[in-house]
């Protein structure tokens, strides 16, 4: 993935300064717990939502094991409908291809959609180094890029500022961008959002080429479908002459039916609508009507190798709705910039671990965000079951082994910092295959209780800092359940 | 080799798991609609659904529409409506707005200063609360129902009506240009809470018509 993350320290020291930030606790509590009641009442509303999400599910794993196949029919139906299409490896191809279809058109802005793979990639910084202005025209986007802030949140990256904040930001930003904020600007919703109206309109009457990702792609019929709520997406994907879509190569399904699926657990699951006011679905292009050019790069950046992993490439299904942010206590409490990535959350924990690999300190912290409660599997639409990937990804640091990194198979070696974790699991192998000895270690370790540390030295201090050492009982169970034949005796 | 090639090489060793030949159909046990109701349930929760997303929903005959129009246009106030060329005429027979075509060449800067735009649209669901616009002549470009802040709607009831988004995909052609609407513009980017009106038409009005 881009550079933008680079230097992040590994999640548990990001995480530390962040619980300590009571402003961004309070903002991220606020705002989880709001969509949390609500998307729960969206979803009870449909009688047939586990039947939805298991085809979601199916769809999308069924599009996985063939994603050869609808990639080919997609390139076909998307050149048939007047579009042109594009494959980028990684994300300097696809910044590269971007950037010369921009200086094709001789303009020097877009406007852009918010879209999380040009987030990814770092398209708008690699535009700025070619002399383009892309500008943000997403509500939470725009809070994001005037503040010169990261993204913490799919859905709403700029979920850790509240109202009073975002209006700081647009009251001193927005003149540099062009419109500067209404004077007097309050900092109640309805008139920051008014704010945002006013600054961007002038962007979208005289922008030339727009820039988007997608939601969905259609391999049948080349339709590239974006949900979106404001207005901006179709300000974007309707006024401009030309149209550039960066797509990752997951984000295909094959038939025009099965988006009946997603736009009913889609909207559901992310905003908590039945419907999200705006979902704009193109085909190549129309006479008379929106781009007359339009590209779409397909983007491959760590997704061929994701999908090289038999339990891992369930990831790929994600839908980017965002309901496992939400649900998450550890998210909730740490908030997304100590991922270090635009994924941030349990879907980020599993998602950026294999896009860029555990090469990284921040990456090979990534599958230890998470007290495994499974509240992320539970409300995910598509069903990803992101424990099981985050136990893989886990061994997958602490022992090693095979897996691909840019199309090769490379063998990775143990991280350091796990070797005490590794330690352990050896001398508990061994003590489990011999119960003598096993025995005589739990005699010990009962009659020597009252000397136990409550925390442990050395490198088992950090597991300790948080939680107790568990107690050891006065007697093991082994030798009770001998003495007492079970408890059939009666005695405790 | 081209980056084309290397990504599908990519995707295919990746694949070297999947047994060949192997296709399962997907299953979908899921409902094609929720709950069953005749034609007057139907268009009575689209009315409700569009209620709860702030879009402002008016009943009326067919015979009634070009006063509803009036009586909509003059309340807002609109001294100017986009209108798509295959727009039945007779929808605005009783208003004296002054009435602007969509025209190619009509620039973004032109359409803004358009008061109010009218249109058409090419089903509704009801279970949503969401009308779908395809382009058709009563509907025009997409560009005009955007940019404009007050946008009329017509659905012809009950005929344009479904109950649910299976039923609407049904319907629809992809070839076409398709926006989905499901009340005025609006954001939760705010504190993840729902504040309407954003960059689309801030007004939306539906007329349900028959």
């Amino acid at each position: 993935m881009s550079g933008t993350f680079v230097g992040m320290p590994a999640f548990p020291e990001a995480a530390r300064a962040a619980v300590s930030d009571e402003t961004l606790r309070g903002n991220l509590r606020h705002a989880t717990h709001t969509i949390r009641a609500k998307r729960a009442k969206a979803v009870a509303e449909v009688a047939d939502w586990a039947q939805l999400r298991e085809a979601g599910k199916r769809i999308k794993d069924h599009t996985l094991r063939h994603l050869d196949r609808y990639l080919v029919r997609l390139e076909e139906s998307v050149t048939a409908a007047g579009g042109t299409v594009h494959w980028a490896a990684d994300a300097d191809e696809a910044n590269r291809i971007v950037a010369d279809l921009v200086k094709a058109t001789g303009e020097r802005e877009v406007v852009k959609v918010k879209s999380m793979a040009t987030q990814e990639i770092g398209l708008n910084e690699a535009l700025e180094a070619e002399g383009i202005r892309a500008y943000e025209t997403d509500l939470a986007e725009l809070i994001v890029q005037l503040g010169k802030d990261r993204p913490s949140h799919i859905l709403v990256p700029a979920i850790h500022r509240n109202r009073g904040e975002i209006r700081d930001i647009f009251r001193r930003e927005m003149g540099r961008w062009g419109r500067p904020a209404p004077d007097g600007l309050s900092d109640a919703p309805a008139d920051l959002a008014e704010a945002a109206r006013l600054h961007l309109r002038e962007k979208f009457l005289r922008a030339k080429v727009g820039v988007s990702g997608a939601n969905f792609m259609v391999a049948e019929t080349g339709t590239l479908v974006v949900v979106e709520s404001e207005g901006n997406g179709r300000m974007c994907l309707t006024l401009p002459e030309t149209l550039i879509s960066v797509v990752g190569i997951e984000k295909v399904v094959p038939t025009w039916r099965d988006l009946e699926v997603f736009l009913q657990t889609l909207p559901r699951s992310s905003t908590a609508e039945r419907m999200n006011p705006y979902t704009s679905m193109w085909t190549g292009t129309t006479d008379g009507d929106g781009p007359r050019v339009f590209h779409l790069v397909l983007l491959d950046n760590g997704r061929t190798d994701t999908l090289a992993d038999e339990v891992g490439r369930q990831a790929l299904r994600c839908i980017r709705c965002s309901a496992c942010l939400n649900v998450c206590p550890v998210y909730e409490r740490a908030g997304g910039h100590a991922y270090g990535s635009v994924y941030p959350g349990p879907i980020g924990a599993i998602l950026s671990p294999q896009l860029r690999g555990t090469a990284s300190e921040v990456d090979a912290s990534l599958p230890y965000a998470s007290s495994l409660c499974g509240a992320c599997y539970e409300v995910c639409p598509v069903a990803i079951d992101i424990p099981e990937v985050l136990v893989h990804l886990r061994e997958r640091v602490a022992e090693g082994g095979e897996a691909v990194r840019d199309g090769n198979k490379v063998l990775l070696r143990p991280a350091k910092g796990h070797a005490a974790e590794r330690a352990a699991m050896r001398a508990a192998r061994w003590a489990f295959a011999r119960p003598g000895a096993l025995r005589a270690g739990q005699r010990l370790a009962s009659r020597t209780r009252r000397l136990h540390p409550r925390t442990l030295p050395g490198p088992g201090r950090a597991w300790t800092a948080g939680r107790d050492l568990p107690a050891v009982p006065s007697e093991p169970f082994r030798d009770w359940w001998q003495r007492t034949r079970g408890g059939r005796d009666g005695e405790r | 080799m081209s980056s084309r090639e290397r990504i599908l090489g990519r995707v295919r060793r990746a694949l070297a798991d999947v047994p060949p030949g192997e296709d399962s159909p997907v299953e979908r046990g899921y409902l094609r609609r929720h709950g069953e109701g005749g034609a007057s349930k139907t268009v009575a929760l689209l009315a409700e659904n569009l209620a709860e997303y702030r879009a402002l929903v008016h009943r009326c005959a067919v015979g009634e529409l070009p006063g509803v129009v009036a009586g909509l246009l003059a309340a807002r106030g609109a001294r100017s409506v986009l209108v798509p060329a295959g727009l039945d005429e007779g929808w605005l027979a009783r208003s004296d707005v002054r009435r602007v075509a969509d025209r190619a060449e009509s620039t973004p800067a032109e359409l803004d200063r358009v008061d109010s735009v009218i249109t058409g649209c090419a089903v509704a669901v009801a279970e949503t609360g969401t009308i779908v616009l395809d382009g058709s002549p009563d509907q025009g470009r997409r560009r005009i129902t955007l940019v404009p802040d007050h946008h009329i709607c017509v659905v012809r009831v009950p005929e344009q009506v479904v109950s649910s988004v299976p039923e609407a995909l049904e319907r629809l052609d992809p070839r076409r240009p398709l926006t989905w609407i499901s009340g005025p513009s609006a954001t939760s980017d705010i504190e993840l809470d729902r504040v309407e009106g954003v960059h689309g038409p801030r007004t939306l009005e539906v007329v349900l018509a028959g």
